[in-house]
């Protein structure tokens, strides 16, 4: 059929315009670390040393991106994750860090655990223009887009969490006497703060004792009887969770019997209440973000199933009561979304932009009704949680989600 | 006066953690004339052993005479295999050998049993002690077991013939080979029963602390810091020592304000300090007279 | 039942280097040195800054050998005075905008002065309870840093972040190779120095000393004074050491100057030989490269298989480098005569 006329040159330029579109769609855009077929993402944890209860996370994440691979790999490239202990010490993370970027030449850092180590970090990356995503680390320095556009953190603060507590505690017990344990780092600083600030001007009259401890210190039951003495009936304990177990135990054994709130990070059922007694910790408070896998009652959830599922056939090893585990597993998820939606521009920059953009995004292993949320603005992807109190041998969450930002 | 009664009374219960393990520390001091980095990672290690045991089925008495056996053994068989080859390097290099030993079990034991805490029975129960809240049933038998330590310990050095051949093979070695000692079998059994008595203050400091890893740390600071307080050549000193460095350490906790608690650790170091530069072997050591 | 000490039968706590062999030949060192200062030229940033570090840490190393290898006093305290290096550094960069290269001897003289008084009461202590009174100043160092009352000048536990020089007169070099070469330059001018004590007149009565103290005081040597002269003088360069290392890692932080850093340094003395000063470059490295290696080899275990490298280097070379460069010299003389 012979093409003539007008129409005919119009159809030829829609369709030389289409496949040039679609060749300017279909460009690729790499930095390095990313190739067509690859995707090289550089973390750092505390394998060993004092924190290397931690390394588990890394090594979940490690098991994740062998499921994604066997799966087909993000838009068809297959993920090379190279992770490198610390030690927990800031002076090798720096190291480590200058060896996945300049040597290895990684896309990105993602989850680098601890945060004197982050500090460490963050003005190299940035200054490198290096994403550090998904910090592992609950300090409220990492949601700070105008300074450290590069640097996002993952989980909810430390204020956050500390601040919902106060709130808590301002509407249940305003008039409670609170003696705050808390753990002498960035860590415990940062809760005591969130705590205080959260409280507003009532925090001095509330606040009857504070104690820190040191991790050095091999057990905290001494600090618990000191504050006994402050005649206290709430126990705040910022603790990680050895010290946790140690604070629920010997506070039942001295009968003292205030509300006792612990910090998220030692909320485990397998690592913390179970140790210290369930008996012990009736009543306990604190609040959570994602799912416990010793919980049964998400055996049934579509979302734990498919963790437990990845556990079976690809982490045999990994334990379901181990919180570290579940973390891990819910972070790697959200950086294969964030990977996704960048497509085929695997530049740091989309990579950033795509972070800041999460929508909704629910990965398995949160809770119902927490979703991750980001914006140029916004560089917390999950600000919020859910109370629980301990009965019998399990949390049980009430209340609604609750989120830690300041004036909500 | 209740506070303070009190805090002396959380301070000897948190002393008898630091008097079990000073005892093991003054144990391999007899032996080799030095400290034991690894010996805490040893007690640890044990301690997991046991645990290990009665996840299988074993009663807890069982279990605890089966791992002070092997712990004896163990530490012969460390000795022999590790340092027997570097008794003629230098002492530093020996140091460096230690902290080679406790990196290698603290790195194994992590990864067999992972870091999550866990919880350790105890066959004295949690339940208030005289009816006081501050010291438990389990930590009265703790204090219990550390005398009864002391009191073998005491026995074994002064009466009986292997004891003394122990005392005269560390102090004047050469001496003790003219007269038929086999010093080294006596450094080999040093570490066996410095071993044993680890895996003791283990097993009895584990429920009070939660099993894990890295459990020891804190733990062997304070006991060596106990012991030298209470004099290295002796194991009633150490005992002492340990409960001196609980209470003095909960006190300065309570009373001196602001730093007190921060620098606790600090603070009992530098009160030992303070005691050996007064009396330099400790408060119940022996004096060591130097003759060229 | 004897509580005395034979002090003539006693093996020696540290055992005794001979001025000899306190160094390399004047060839050796040559090519060691040209080998240094090449490097930048051929390797990439990150490899400058891992020989930045090794520097560093050889520097910190030299300073024990001159405690402990020099003058005999056991030390397992260095990583405080490294501490307060770095943090002198830090602040005076960052919250006084003093020049980075004057920090550096103040960072020396202050750590010289916290060695000297610390050297008082550690005089009556030797071996063990020296070895406890140094762990003791190591372990609250950190905690020292981490107090309120300091915290509005070492920035608490969030620690300091301190900005690297950029190469001075607008010269073509990167930062990290500039920093390579201002550090080298400082390590040399200090072995030289090092090397000049041990020498000396100082230097022998550290060694007198060491080899055997009662005898040196009987001869007339004021045992008081070398001995926190020692303890100055290794802090001092430890301080030096560590206000590099704060200018390298572009950080400071109460964490990164824990006890496994003193055990770390005296993990390098030995490795590189007890008194032996070239060795500490030796030791230096031991201790940077071989935690990545066993992390190469096993990630869960990278612990023991550090511990077993450790060993396999104390059994095969028990007196560390220096051994390897004895026997080396040795095995050379012999094949000269051949």
């Amino acid at each position: 059929m012979r093409c003539g006329g007008v129409l005919c040159v119009a159809a030829l330029a829609a369709t030389v315009l289409a496949i040039s579109a679609d060749g300017a769609r279909a460009q690729k855009k790499y930095d390095p670390g990313a190739t067509d077929t690859d995707i090289k993402i550089g973390n750092i944890m505390p394998y060993s040393g004092p924190a290397s209860g931690y390394g588990v996370i890394g090594m979940t994440e490690q098991a994740y991106f062998r499921k994604i691979n066997a799966e087909g790999g993000i838009n068809g490239r297959k993920v090379t994750f190279l992770s490198y202990d610390d030690g927990y010490n800031p002076a090798r993370a720096v190291e480590q860090a200058r060896k996945l970027v300049e040597s290895d030449e990684v896309l990105l850092i993602f989850n680098p655990l601890g945060t004197p180590s982050n500090s460490a970090l963050q003005k190299y990356l940035n200054d490198k223009k290096v994403p550090q995503l998904f910090v592992a680390s609950g300090a409220a320095r990492w949601n700070d887009p105008k300074h450290f556009p590069w640097t996002m953190g993952w989980q909810p603060s430390y204020q956050s969490e500390a601040r919902i507590y106060a709130d808590y505690l301002l509407k249940e017990k305003p008039n409670g006497k609170i003696a705050v344990l808390y753990q002498n780092d960035d860590f415990g600083k940062d809760y005591l703060k969130g705590l205080k600030d959260g409280l507003g001007a009532k925090a001095s009259s509330m606040i009857v004792a504070e104690d820190s401890y040191e991790t050095s210190e091999p057990t905290i039951d001494d600090h618990v009887v000191r504050l006994k003495e402050s005649g206290a009936d709430v126990f705040v304990s910022i603790t990680t969770p050895k010290f946790a177990a140690q604070a629920i135990k010997r506070r039942a054994e001295i009968d003292w019997k205030p509300l006792q709130i612990i910090a998220n990070v030692s909320a485990s059922v397998g690592a913390v209440m179970l140790p210290a007694g369930f008996e012990n910790a009736q009543g306990v408070l604190s609040a959570a973000f994602a799912k416990d896998g010793a919980d049964p009652q998400w055996d049934d959830d579509p979302g734990m199933k498919k963790f437990l599922d990845f556990l079976r056939k690809y982490d045999p090893g990994g334990n379901r009561l181990d919180a570290a585990t579940v973390y891990g597993y819910g972070a790697a998820q959200t950086l294969v979304q964030v990977l996704t939606q960048c497509g085929d521009d695997l530049t740091r920059e989309n990579i950033m932009k795509q972070a800041a953009n999460l929508k909704d995004f629910m990965p398995d292993t949160l809770l119902p009704g927490i979703k991750i949320n980001t914006s140029p603005t916004d560089f917390a992807p999950i600000d919020q949680l859910q109370l629980m109190r301990f009965k019998g041998q399990k949390w049980e969450l009430f209340g609604d989600i609750m989120s830690g930002k300041p004036g909500h | 006066m209740e506070l303070f009664t009190n805090q002396i009374l959380a301070g000897i219960s948190t002393g008898a953690i630091y008097a079990c393990m000073a005892l093991a520390v003054v144990m391999i001091y007899q032996a080799i004339d030095h400290l034991n980095f690894a010996q805490g990672e040893m007690a640890m290690f044990s301690t997991f052993i046991s645990w290990q045991l009665m996840q299988w089925g074993v009663p807890y008495w069982g279990a605890f005479i089966l791992t002070l056996a092997f712990s004896f053994a163990g530490g012969i068989a460390i000795e022999r295999l590790l340092f027997k080859p570097l008794a003629k390097a230098p002492i530093l290099t020996n140091v460096a050998g230690f902290i080679a030993l406790y990196a290698i079990i603290n790195s194994v034991a992590g990864l067999i049993w992972d870091f999550t805490i866990k919880q350790y029975p105890t066959p004295f129960g949690s339940s208030p002690f005289l009816g006081s809240q501050l010291i438990s049933t389990h930590q009265a038998g703790m204090i219990g077991v550390t005398l009864l330590m002391l009191l073998f310990l005491y026995f074994f050095f002064q009466f009986t013939r292997v004891g003394l051949a122990m005392r005269a093979a560390a102090s004047l070695p050469e001496s003790a080979r003219l007269v038929g000692i086999n010093t080294s079998w006596m450094i080999a059994l040093g570490w066996g029963m410095a071993a044993a008595i680890g895996s003791v203050a283990g097993m009895m400091i584990a429920p009070v602390v939660f099993l894990e890893p890295n459990m020891m740390l804190g733990v062997l600071i304070y006991g060596f810091a106990a012991a030298v307080l209470g004099g290295l050549t002796s194991p009633f000193g150490a005992v002492i020592g340990g409960f001196l460095v609980g209470i003095f350490e909960n006190l300065a906790g309570t009373y001196i304000p602001g730093v007190g608690n921060e620098l606790k650790l600090p603070i009992a170091l530098a009160l030992i300090i303070t005691v050996l530069v007064v009396k330099p072997a400790g408060l119940f050591g022996r004096q060591i007279v130097k003759r060229v | 039942m004897s509580a005395v000490e034979d002090v003539v039968t006693e093996a020696p706590v540290v055992e005794a280097v001979p001025k000899r062999a306190m160094t390399l030949g004047a060839g050796t060192s040559l090519v060691v040195l040209a080998l240094l200062v090449l490097v930048p030229v051929f390797a990439k940033n990150f490899i400058v800054f891992q020989m930045t570090m090794l520097l560093i840490y050889g520097l910190a190393v030299l300073a024990l050998n001159i405690l402990t290898g020099g003058s005999g006093q056991f030390s397992l305290g260095q990583s405080a005075f490294y501490a307060i290096g770095a943090y002198t550094s830090a602040i005076l960069m960052e919250q006084y905008n003093v020049n980075y290269a004057l920090t550096l001897p103040i960072a020396g003289v202050i750590c010289f002065g916290a060695g000297f008084l610390f050297g008082q009461p550690a005089l009556r202590l030797s071996g063990v309870y020296l070895a406890l009174a140094t762990f003791a100043l190591a372990t609250a160092m950190p905690q020292l840093l981490k107090l309120n009352f300091f915290e509005k000048w070492t920035g608490g536990v969030q620690g300091l972040v301190v900005t690297k020089p950029d190469a001075p007169f607008g010269l073509h070099l990167s930062q990290d190779a500039w920093l390579y070469y201002f550090t080298l330059a400082v390590v040399v001018a200090i072995y030289i120095f090092s090397v000049n004590l041990l020498r000396s007149r100082s230097g022998r009565a550290f060694m007198a000393i060491r080899d055997n103290e009662i005898a040196a005081s009987a001869m007339g040597v004021d045992v008081a004074l070398y001995k926190t002269l020692a303890f100055g003088v290794s802090a001092g360069i430890t301080g030096v050491a560590g206000g590099l290392g704060a200018i390298a890692v572009q950080f400071v932080a109460p964490d990164s100057y824990t006890i496994q850093l003193a055990i770390s340094l005296f993990l390098g003395m030995v490795v590189g030989g007890v008194g032996w000063l070239p060795g500490s470059i030796v030791g230096s490295a031991f201790i940077i490269f071989v935690p990545n290696i066993a992390e190469g080899v096993s990630k869960g275990l990278s612990g023991a298989v550090f511990g077993v490298l450790l060993f396999l280097v104390i059994f095969l070379v028990p007196h560390g480098a220096r051994q390897v460069a004895v026997v080396s010299q040795q095995l050379l003389g012999k094949l000269r005569k051949m």
